[in-house]
């Protein structure tokens, strides 16, 4: 029990990334890959973000600099800036793969009349 | 000095030029291939002077981006592993650039042409900034900015390729993610990113489960983005339906700097003792390699396609350097390290010539060649230089560098990968037998229709000078590698091995 509520935060990727993993392996429709793609990338965003934070921890911005210059700043305050940092990236990743993953969709529409994965390969053995 | 700023300059001047590019394309389309050509062409005077300069000082060459140390700020490190790998890089975008000229006009509409020199040249960044950094986020990101140029530039190919391009997209997609936890993994256990940080701080960790698991993910990752054997299922579609010169340009390179990535992240990141002795990963990927040499070679034996045989011929080579890297000691990762850059220039060689037979013969249907060492002389030649040297003919430099594996792994004692790589060897003569035979040999009707006519008389290829001389450029490296493969391996490859495998 400990290990399920003391690193729920894991446990909640883990499940996620498990939802994502599924609906790109066993969907036929690609769409729904899509999804499952995008909830994987997303998952593991969750999981950064999760590990910068701290119990009382606040927004790491040194409000007073010149009364904080005298004492030491106590980093445990602080919540950890660099995993979101990190993630403002991989979320312009996933944007980007989401991007251009739909405009492989339309092409695939257009091209085929559908989006169904057995659909498609029967069309293209043709 | 400028010449300090080269590490930066590298990855920027191909990353800028895509843009302008894209927008001069938008004026007047001619004004795109000049701009390719002279920003790879800078390329090649920054890797090769890097290059230079690694050697001269023999130590590795470090750049801090935006002056901040690391492990702050993200840096570029130079050594002697990557320098040769960033210059390979730079030779063969250059030539299979100007190889693309006249072939991409054939192949995809003219309005295109602004588009696919703009992914050319992200592509080029991505491959670069991969090579070259030293920081493993920023890997991560630099790797998906070569993916999805790469995504795109494929489903420019024909019927299928978006679909293909898709399929791609969900695979590679998977191997990033897995790459990023992998590092997140790191990052929990050590709070750093930088490489040669992490390489100090991980030693007392080693015994850590999440060291453990965070290994594993980095391993999966970069599997499916080298296309190692089980997890190379999106290599064969996407590379085969992909317009000729840019198959020419993602197969050479792609995968083999997937490959220097794996030797980073095991022996750099790692300390060689890490993946030899606490958690064994050389033994299960030398098995993996093995099983990828012989199972691709029969793949591709069943091929009648010569382009999706050379894509599982991609796959075979990566089972050599993987077995390379697996037999963890000095011969075996020189072999594999040599074997990166030989195969860099053998698959541009191989897919550069498969790229002009289908243009002037119109199909890549093995069976369908006939007698084209008489249409199309220099191509052949070309193509059987390529392929002397993957089946490891001397004075080809896919001999040294098979040389150097199996040395390698008769020292580690592993008397099955030896068996494999010979086999492997002679799959490939095989392999390449066939095609030969067909293009060289007439059917039986065909002879009697030759006799009637008194022989068929030799004419010059069909196809533009500016395919053939990158081709015929291709075929000279692959020989001058050969002959110069000591010089390479005793002034460069012999420093990157980690001294922990030295002896």
């Amino acid at each position: 029990m400990e290990i399920m509520v003391g690193k729920f935060n894991y446990w909640i990727y883990i499940i996620l990334i498990m939802v994502g993993f599924y609906g790109m392996m066993a969907k036929n429709n690609l769409m729904k890959k899509l999804i499952g793609m995008n909830i994987f990338q997303w998952s593991i965003i969750l999981y950064y973000i999760s590990i910068g934070a701290k119990k009382g921890g606040t927004v790491p911005i040194i409000m007073d600099t010149h009364s904080a210059a005298g004492q030491a700043i106590r980093a445990i305050d602080y919540i950890n800036p660099l995993p979101h940092v990190l993630m403002l990236t991989a979320i312009v990743v996933g944007v980007a793969t989401t991007g251009i993953a739909l405009a492989l969709l339309i092409i695939i529409y257009k091209k085929y009349g559908t989006l169904e994965e057995d659909e498609i390969i029967e069309a293209l053995k043709k | 000095m400028i010449s300090e700023h080269f590490p930066a300059l590298i990855v920027v001047t191909p990353l800028i030029l895509s843009f302008v590019v894209f927008a001069v394309g938008l004026f007047d389309r001619r004004y795109c291939f000049p701009l390719v050509i002279i920003a790879l062409g800078a390329c090649i005077h920054f890797a090769v002077s890097m290059m230079k300069k690694v050697i001269a000082q023999g130590s590795a060459i470090h750049y801090y981006l935006g002056a901040w140390a690391p492990p702050w700020g993200i840096e570029y490190v130079v050594d002697h592993l990557n320098a040769l790998v960033l210059v390979s890089i730079a030779v063969i975008s250059f030539l299979v650039a100007i190889y693309s000229n006249s072939n991409v006009k054939r192949e995809l509409p003219e309005a295109k042409l602004p588009q696919f020199y703009t992914l050319f040249l992200l592509q080029v960044t991505g491959l670069f900034g991969i090579t070259i950094t030293g920081d493993a986020f920023n890997l991560y990101v630099l790797l998906e900015i070569a993916s999805f140029s790469a995504y795109a530039i494929i489903a420019m190919g024909e019927n299928g390729a978006q679909f293909a391009a898709f399929r791609y997209m969900i695979f590679g997609t998977i191997g990033a993610c897995a790459y990023l936890l992998g590092v997140g993994y790191l990052y929990i256990i050590t709070g750093s990113l930088n490489m040669a940080d992490l390489s100090k701080l991980l030693p007392p960790l080693y015994h850590s489960k999440v060291l453990i698991a965070g290994f594993s993910f980095l391993l999966v990752g970069i599997g499916i983005k080298m296309a190692l054997f089980p997890v190379h299922t999106w290599l064969p579609d996407s590379y085969t339906l992909a317009p000729s010169s840019v198959s020419a340009l993602l197969a050479p390179l792609f995968t083999k700097v997937g490959a220097y990535v794996l030797i980073r992240v095991m022996f750099t990141i790692f300390d060689p003792s890490f993946s030899v002795t606490i958690f064994p990963v050389t033994e299960i990927l030398g098995w993996v390699g093995a099983t990828g040499i012989i199972f691709a070679s029969i793949l591709a034996l069943a091929q009648t396609d010569l382009k999706r045989m050379l894509c599982y011929l991609i796959v075979v080579e990566i089972g050599f350097i993987v077995i390379g890297i697996a037999s963890a000691n000095r011969f075996g990762l020189t072999g594999a390290i040599f074997h990166i850059i030989n195969d860099m220039f053998m698959m541009a060689c191989l897919f550069t010539a498969a790229g002009a037979i289908f243009s002037q013969i119109g199909t890549r249907n093995i069976y369908q060649f006939r007698i084209l060492h008489k249409t199309m002389p220099i191509t052949m030649a070309v193509f059987i230089i390529g392929a002397l040297s993957v089946i490891g003919v001397p004075p080809m430099c896919g001999f040294f560098s098979k040389w150097y594996l199996i040395l390698g792994v008769i020292q580690a004692k592993k008397w099955v990968y030896l068996a494999v790589i010979l086999i492997g060897s002679l799959l490939n003569a095989i392999l390449f037998f066939r095609v030969l035979e067909n293009a060289y040999f007439e059917t039986r009707n065909n002879i009697e229709n030759t006799l009637n006519n008194k022989g068929v008389t030799v004419t010059l290829d069909r196809i533009p000078k500016g395919e053939l001389i990158p081709m015929m450029c291709f075929a000279v490296i692959i020989i001058l590698l050969g002959i110069f493969s000591g010089k390479i391996i005793n002034n460069i490859i012999q420093f990157a091995i980690p001294g922990a495998l030295q002896g």
